[in-house]
């Protein structure tokens, strides 16, 4: 039950595990992460072996996805893919929570013209187009993983930066920041101890959503051939690779395409009731 | 209000200098090499390909002289499509992703703006619910995913539009459609959200003491107030629409802006890269200063606080 000695975290989650579609998402998503990490090795089949005997072969009790165009196994393949997927959009997310909460954070609590400055960078470099910046980043440094995770760094800590600036500057006017100034903190004391801590519920939300809008762009870019290479498999390379054979083969596509679509709606879904939780638990403190 | 709008006309251009000059020296430092792309050319041959188009100046002269011929309008040639301008180039490929990007448009306000409306008018009921779901299902499956769903069921298996090309209005259906789902999720989203906050407020309890019908309260009294945030929404989403998607341009095989642009980074077609960017920014900075003008004329409390808090505005 929520009572008025329950904490931020308790009442957040009394109204987020009301929302048995965010519940449901949850479930869904560690269910992806557990086969994720368990399939690969508890299969007879690898990723990357190739038996031209058994290609293009539909869904069946020994495959249950169907084979690919070299005889892979699909359901391997998704998720040894779902590996990539998932780190790409985590790794990626933590990057993009770092640099972002700092630099909207310095820009917010600095005020003035350093804040003006570091938002017009953010404003140049977000019109920057982004495929540009990642063919740049490929060539320059060699796809693969590590390239993909850069770049997804690169363009996409603008959002969290213009997030925590605009929580910030609500928060910054706030008595108790003047009583920590008057008392002689510092600027990172009163920016670590003070802000971030009372900014935690949108910084949340903003990474809940940083992390399938990760997993789009990588899926987007293998889909494009311009992510990881063979034999790694990540979904948006099986679905770029399926697309050919979209009419004779069509589960090639479909299955990546699916989980692509499952896993980024799950994702909205707990960011989104996070979001209402939240904001419901704020009301609740400013009416009471 | 003239004011405000000079200091951000001011910032855009310094914007755009920034940028045109930061895309330059990007496209310079790619490995590869706009003439060396299928075989190799003998050296001379090279060398005077570079001198002609003057490549083989250092880089800040180079700039300088890319600015000089812009400030007179022109982009130069194309460097792998022979006897191609930039500005042609542009010119006949824009208007197809304009055109792409219009009926995506046409599609996504109405139904976002009617759906966000819907949900805020029956906010307790099931239409809110089936609209958030609605809405979230749009901006979760990507693009490229709902383009090839709608071309494989629509068109290859139950042969209801053309599959690809471009020309006629049937073949424009099947991509205004992938192209418009998500702002239409986005745009519902964000007239909900707002319309069930402005529902709250002091005049609309007001309204409804009078005993005025809640669809006219929502249409008359309350869709005027969340304009705003609607409209700086909608600007920029406008700008990226208009200048194509290049995943449902390949898709659909249609060949916009997009398709160029990607040509132009993997040919390193310098002068194309270059002109496409700098297009496609001055009609994003367009579009949003327009839409800064609109929202001060709409609504004058917005110049009065960038009056008063400089800066944050």
């Amino acid at each position: 039950m929520i009572s008025p000695s329950s904490t931020f975290w308790q009442k957040i989650w009394f109204y987020f595990k009301s929302n048995r579609l965010a519940i449901f998402s949850g479930w869904l998503l560690i269910v992806f992460i557990m086969l994720a990490i368990t399939v690969p090795f508890l299969s007879s089949y690898s990723y990357y072996d190739v038996n031209l005997s058994i290609k293009n072969q539909p869904p069946s009790p020994n495959h249950w996805f169907g084979t690919d165009d070299l005889g892979r196994d699909i359901f391997v393949r998704i998720w040894y893919g779902a590996r990539i997927s998932f780190f790409v959009g985590i790794a990626a997310a933590c990057i993009d929570l770092v640099i972002g909460a700092l630099w909207g954070g310095i820009a917010a609590l600095a005020g003035g013209k350093l804040d003006e400055i570091m938002m017009r960078f953010v404003d140049i470099l977000s019109a920057l187009p982004s495929l540009l910046i990642t063919i740049t980043l490929i060539v320059a440094l060699g796809s693969g993983l590590h390239t993909i995770i850069i770049a997804l760094s690169v363009l996409g800590w603008f959002t969290m930066a213009r997030i925590v600036r605009g929580q910030l500057l609500k928060i910054k006017q706030q008595e108790y920041v003047l009583a920590a100034r008057a008392l002689g903190a510092n600027f990172w004391r009163i920016l670590f101890r003070h802000l971030f801590p009372n900014a935690v519920g949108p910084i949340l939300v903003t990474l809940t959503l940083t992390i399938p809008s990760a997993i789009f762009t990588e899926a987007f870019l293998s889909y494009l051939g311009l992510g990881v290479q063979a034999p790694i498999a990540s979904w948006g390379t099986m679905a770029n690779e399926g697309l050919p054979a979209m009419e004779y083969y069509p589960w090639r596509l479909w299955v990546p395409a699916t989980f692509i679509s499952l896993t980024l709606l799950a994702f909205h879904i707990i960011g989104d009731g996070l979001n209402d939780a939240i904001t419901q638990v704020t009301e609740y403190r400013e009416t009471s | 209000m003239i004011a405000i709008l000079a200091r951000k006309l001011f910032y855009a251009c310094l914007s755009l200098i920034v940028l045109s000059m930061l895309t330059f020296v990007l496209v310079r430092i790619i490995p590869g090499d706009p003439f060396q792309q299928e075989q190799a050319l003998p050296e001379e041959i090279y060398h005077a390909l570079r001198h002609t188009y003057g490549l083989d100046a250092p880089i800040h002269s180079q700039y300088i002289n890319y600015i000089t011929n812009l400030c007179s309008l022109r982009l130069g040639p194309s460097l792998v499509y022979h006897k191609q301008d930039v500005a042609e180039i542009i010119g006949h490929s824009f208007p197809t992703s304009a055109l792409l990007g219009g009926e995506a448009l046409a599609l996504a306000i109405p139904v976002g703006i009617f759906l966000g409306l819907w949900s805020a008018f029956y906010q307790h009921g099931w239409q809110n619910s089936l609209t958030h779901i609605l809405a979230i299902i749009g901006i979760s499956v990507p693009s490229f995913i709902l383009g090839t769903l709608l071309q494989y069921f629509l068109a290859v298996k139950l042969q209801l539009f053309p599959i690809a090309c471009w020309g006629s209005f049937s073949q424009t259906i099947l991509p205004a459609i992938s192209l418009g789902a998500l702002p239409a999720a986005f745009i519902a989203r964000i007239t909900g959200a707002n319309m069930i906050e402005e529902l709250k407020q002091g005049y609309i309890t007001t309204a409804r003491a009078k005993g005025l019908p809640e669809y006219r309260i929502i249409w008359r009294h309350a869709l005027k107030n969340i304009l705003i945030p609607l409209l700086s929404y909608i600007g920029p989403l406008s700008a990226h629409t208009l200048t194509g998607a290049f995943i449902i341009e390949k898709i659909y095989g249609i060949p916009g802006l997009g398709y160029w642009f990607v040509n132009s980074v993997s040919n390193r077609d310098y002068p194309l890269i270059m002109g496409i960017t700098l297009f496609y920014c001055t009609l994003l900075l367009t579009i949003s200063l327009a839409v800064d003008a609109l929202s001060l004329m709409i609504d004058p409390r917005l110049a009065k606080a960038a009056k008063n808090n400089r800066g944050v505005v």
